[in-house]
């Protein structure tokens, strides 16, 4: 969290480039702790490893590495602020007074099918078999994000 | 449909309205083509007249109980309305097609000669004869829609006939007082209609008149606010009290128009309603009163009028009122055949007079125009003598007069005193009818005296048109003078229509009417009266006509008249009588000036400029203006705020979806 | 066992990922706060995994994937806006702006 509020208020884009890094490994840890190493490592490899290296490539592409004045929008955005700070602490109160979910599998049950099949099998079997369509699907849609990104950057179509 | 002429019913009707567009066409195409639209507009009159001679002389023959009815197409059919453009031919329409067919050739032919010189020539005989289509279809309706279009269709053509020289802003305001005041009169017949449809469920007159008995009450309110409305109408029509001040003024229009229209065949529509519903009107005897009523009072009041006026034209209007006004004392008393009678024969000697004056007129404007005077050509005290110049005119108005005035053995006398004499015998039963007949007997002295005083000022006594002028009045050309001949020999025999039992004369008319009226009869009392009453009846009538033309001869005296440009004003209650009883005035203050207040200042500039024009209609603009100015804060192209109100957005929706 | 914090720190890591995204003008840097929501919403998923099953976390793979190329995508453009204004402030990309 501490990272995260940092990230946000760095004047230097580069600095909040490395505090959101800084940001993702926490996460990773706090996904091993809820028993999805799995996905842990994925966060690791491609967020943090891909994604905010694409980040940093931007950023020194267009050579905006240096700290510039703070671009904080004024009085509107405090007020902006408080707003969804208040929010926040609603949802939080929430949360907090509201009960267990009813649907809920019996404890252990997860635990049982990453024992099974190992942590990989766990998320890789229903990928390929209740949620195929969606794999497929994510599937052009990267190929469709590789083509716009590259028509898009350049310079002459 | 019955094999005999009176198939041809529907070519009197479709004659006319054939004049009117050829004659409409070369108005607008060729004005000048002055004898074929002679030929055309008199043209098809005659033949109209000639259907209608056939069309009686077959109904003579066929007796019919009930009406004959053609129909010829479906024009109204909803729901429980099934309504046909339909003609009845009855004895009533019979009667009344031959007047307005027989008078209307004879004011045509005379307007020939009348309108000679006038560049409208071809636009007034158009008038003239979609008039006649009107009134025609008026009085062969066979169901109350139809007679209604008639009715607004003639209402029309008075205001384009009187507003015929319309460039002079006095004829146009006269045409319009003419066509709003029989509006109102129209709204009373239109409520009559709605009533009736609702009480009988039809409009034909047929089928109104068998349910009549049973779907109304005798003496219920119903009916009596139906034949009041009905009534209502008719005063707007025929000039009753309270609405007859049109009458007067439409006197702008030419003189063969206030002949045919405002004398012989338009304002007598009124009557022919009443008689035609006579059952309506013998099921509530309180509108049979008010009908007897108002028409003898309106005789008395228009009478005491005609004594102070000075346009020879306006004497004749007020005194049509003032017959008028016989004809629906006759009607209300629930005698149609007397008060029929009495319409033919005012037509006759009405026209006469009319077109007699017109004559008159003419020759006073042809004097006139040679010494380039600008005299009123009209006023009676500019004239005076002319029966040195006008020997022809001057007898057969005085024919018409002594008719007018009820002397025997003219028509007038006849059809006035059977008028006389229903109403007295009716008093027997109704004391309010003596009433009646008291007035309707003063009023016949006063006709007998004003129309003596007519006669002595036009035509007798001193000349006073000034030496030049005098030296070129003479008598009108044969073309207008031949109608009144046939006119005086009308006037003088119409009587034989209907000459009364007293006098072992068969009743024509009387029995020819009969099944037209046994309905409404068979509800009235049947007051007899002695043969001595009769006699006596008919002797007090002979006395006060007399009474009345010697009066006037000796009290007036047509030396002491000065010419109108130099005539001295009235005082007291000559003044009085002068102005009408000043009842124009008293209009205009109690009705017309609250009424043009209220459109000007309250319907006008509030509501129509404030609350319409500025709210609704500016109004809209200007919050479609204002709609758009505030959404221009919206569209400020920075992205970033464009997110802020996206999340914004957001969370209302969630705050919705979770509460 | 952890869920419950873990929905905890998940929202105020959304929360402030919102908050960034509106309060500050450099694109990039918004853009890294939109990652920022999207891996809190991640920590949501993985954290009811436990008890309703595994399709959180496949769900989770799934909006990394579209992360990866939302991410590309915006670059690319951020990039060409770039180039014809010389500048990634929001405050000059207002080319949608009423005349």
């Amino acid at each position: 969290m501490g990272a995260g509020l940092l990230c946000i208020t760095r004047k230097s884009p580069v600095a909040s480039a490395l505090w959101l890094v800084v940001t993702l490994f926490s996460l990773a840890a706090l996904f091993v702790l809820l028993d999805a190493q799995f996905i842990a490592a994925l966060q690791v490899l491609v967020y943090a490893g891909a994604i905010m290296v694409l980040f940093l490539f931007v950023i020194m592409l267009l050579n905006l590495g240096r700290p510039g004045p703070s671009d904080i929008t004024g009085p509107w955005g405090l007020a902006l602020a408080v707003g969804l700070a208040v929010v926040l602490l609603v949802e939080l109160r929430v949360l907090w007074s509201a009960p267990a979910s009813a649907a809920q599998l019996p404890p252990g049950t997860v635990a049982a099918i990453q024992q099974q099949q190992g942590m990989v099998g766990a998320v890789a079997n229903p990928l390929f078999d209740a949620y195929l369509v969606p794999f497929e699907i994510a599937s052009v849609l990267l190929l469709a994000a590789i083509v716009g990104a590259v028509v898009l950057a350049k310079r002459k179509l | 449909m019955t094999g005999t002429a009176v198939d041809l019913i529907w070519l009197a009707p479709a004659l006319a309205l054939l004049g009117f567009l050829l004659n409409g066409t070369l108005a607008l195409t060729r004005p000048a083509a002055k004898t074929l639209v002679s030929v055309i507009g008199v043209g098809v009159l005659a033949g109209a007249f000639v259907v209608a001679v056939l069309v009686f002389r077959a109904l003579t023959g066929l007796h019919p109980d009930e009406p004959l009815i053609f129909r010829y197409w479906s024009w109204i059919p909803v729901g429980t309305l099934q309504l046909d453009f339909a003609f009845q031919v009855d004895q009533l329409s019979a009667v009344m097609l031959m007047v307005v067919t027989g008078v209307g050739s004879l004011i045509h032919l005379f307007s020939v000669g009348y309108m000679k010189d006038d560049p409208g020539y071809a636009r007034y005989f158009a008038y003239l004869n979609l008039f006649v289509f009107f009134m025609l279809v008026l009085v062969l309706g066979a169901s109350f829609p139809v007679m209604f279009v008639g009715w607004e269709g003639v209402g029309l053509c008075s205001y384009l006939l009187i507003g015929f020289w319309f460039s002079e802003a006095a004829n146009a305001n006269a045409g319009r007082k003419a066509f709003i005041m029989n509006r109102i009169g129209d709204f009373g017949f239109m409520i009559a209609m709605f009533m009736i449809f609702r009480a009988t469920g039809s409009l034909d007159f047929d089928t109104v008149f068998l349910h009549a008995p049973t779907a109304l009450v005798a003496r219920g309110s119903t009916v009596t606010a139906i034949t009041l409305f009905l009534f209502l109408g008719c005063t707007g029509k025929s000039a009753q009290i309270p609405l007859y001040t049109w009458l007067p003024d439409a006197m702008a229009g030419p003189t063969p128009v206030s002949a045919l229209i405002h004398a012989a065949t338009m304002v007598t529509a009124g009557v022919y309603l009443v008689a035609r519903c006579n059952l309506l009107f013998a099921m509530a005897p309180v509108s049979s009163a008010v009908v007897a009523g108002v028409g003898a009072v309106t005789a008395l009041f228009a009478a005491t009028i005609a004594l102070k006026q000075w346009d020879i034209k306006k004497v004749l209007a007020y005194s049509t009122i003032s017959q008028l006004g016989y004809m629906f004392l006759g009607v209300g008393t629930g005698a149609i055949s007397a008060g029929i009678f009495h319409l033919a024969t005012h037509a006759f000697f009405k026209a006469l007079l009319f077109l007699g004056s017109g004559s008159v007129i003419f020759a006073m404007h042809r004097a006139y125009h040679h010494t380039h005077a600008h005299d009123d050509a009209q006023d009676m005290r500019n004239m005076g003598g002319l029966a040195r110049h006008m020997p022809w005119t001057a007898t057969l108005m005085w024919i018409a007069t002594l008719a007018i005035a009820g002397v025997p053995p003219l028509a007038g006398f006849f059809s006035k005193d059977e008028i006389l004499t229903a109403a007295f015998a009716r008093g027997g039963a109704e004391p309010a009818w003596l009433v009646f007949w008291a007035l309707g007997l003063v009023a016949a002295l006063l006709t007998a005296f004003y129309m003596t005083r007519l006669m002595i000022y036009t035509f007798h006594g001193p000349n006073r048109s000034g030496e030049d002028a005098r030296a070129h009045l003479h008598e009108a050309p044969w073309i207008m003078t031949g109608p009144l001949v046939v006119l005086g020999v009308l006037s003088a025999a119409g009587g034989l229509l209907n000459v009364p039992k007293l006098y072992h004369g068969g009743a024509w008319l009387e029995h020819w009417l009969e099944p037209v009226g046994k309905a409404g009869a068979a509800l009235l009392p049947e007051p007899q009266l002695s043969t001595n009453t009769e006699w006596l009846l008919v002797a007090i009538a002979v006395a006060v006509a007399t009474v009345g033309i010697v009066g006037a001869w000796r009290l007036l005296k047509p030396e002491s008249l000065v010419p109108a440009s130099k005539a001295p004003e009235e005082r007291g209650f000559a003044r009085v009588l002068r102005n009408k009883w000043y009842v124009d005035e008293i209009y205009d203050a109690l009705i017309v000036r609250p009424l043009v207040w209220l459109s000007r200042e309250v319907l006008w500039k509030r509501i129509d400029q404030r609350v319409i024009d500025g709210g609704a209609v500016n109004g809209a603009a200007r919050g479609a203006r204002a709609l758009g100015w505030a959404n221009r804060w919206l569209q400020t192209g920075q992205v970033g705020m464009y997110v802020a109100i996206f999340v914004v957005g957001v969370l209302l929706l969630l705050w919705r979806a979770m509460s | 066992m952890l869920t419950g914090p873990a929905l905890a720190i998940s929202a105020v890591l959304f929360t402030l990922g919102v908050t960034g995204v509106l309060l500050r003008r450099n694109a990039i840097v918004i853009f890294m706060c939109v990652e920022l929501m999207l891996n809190a919403v991640n920590l949501t998923f993985v954290a009811l995994a436990q008890g309703l099953g595994l399709g959180g976390q496949v769900f989770v793979f799934f909006v990394m994937a579209v992360a990866a190329a939302e991410a590309a995508v915006g670059l690319a453009i951020i990039l060409a806006v770039y180039r014809h204004k010389q500048s990634v402030s929001l405050q000059n990309m207002n080319l949608l702006k009423d005349g």
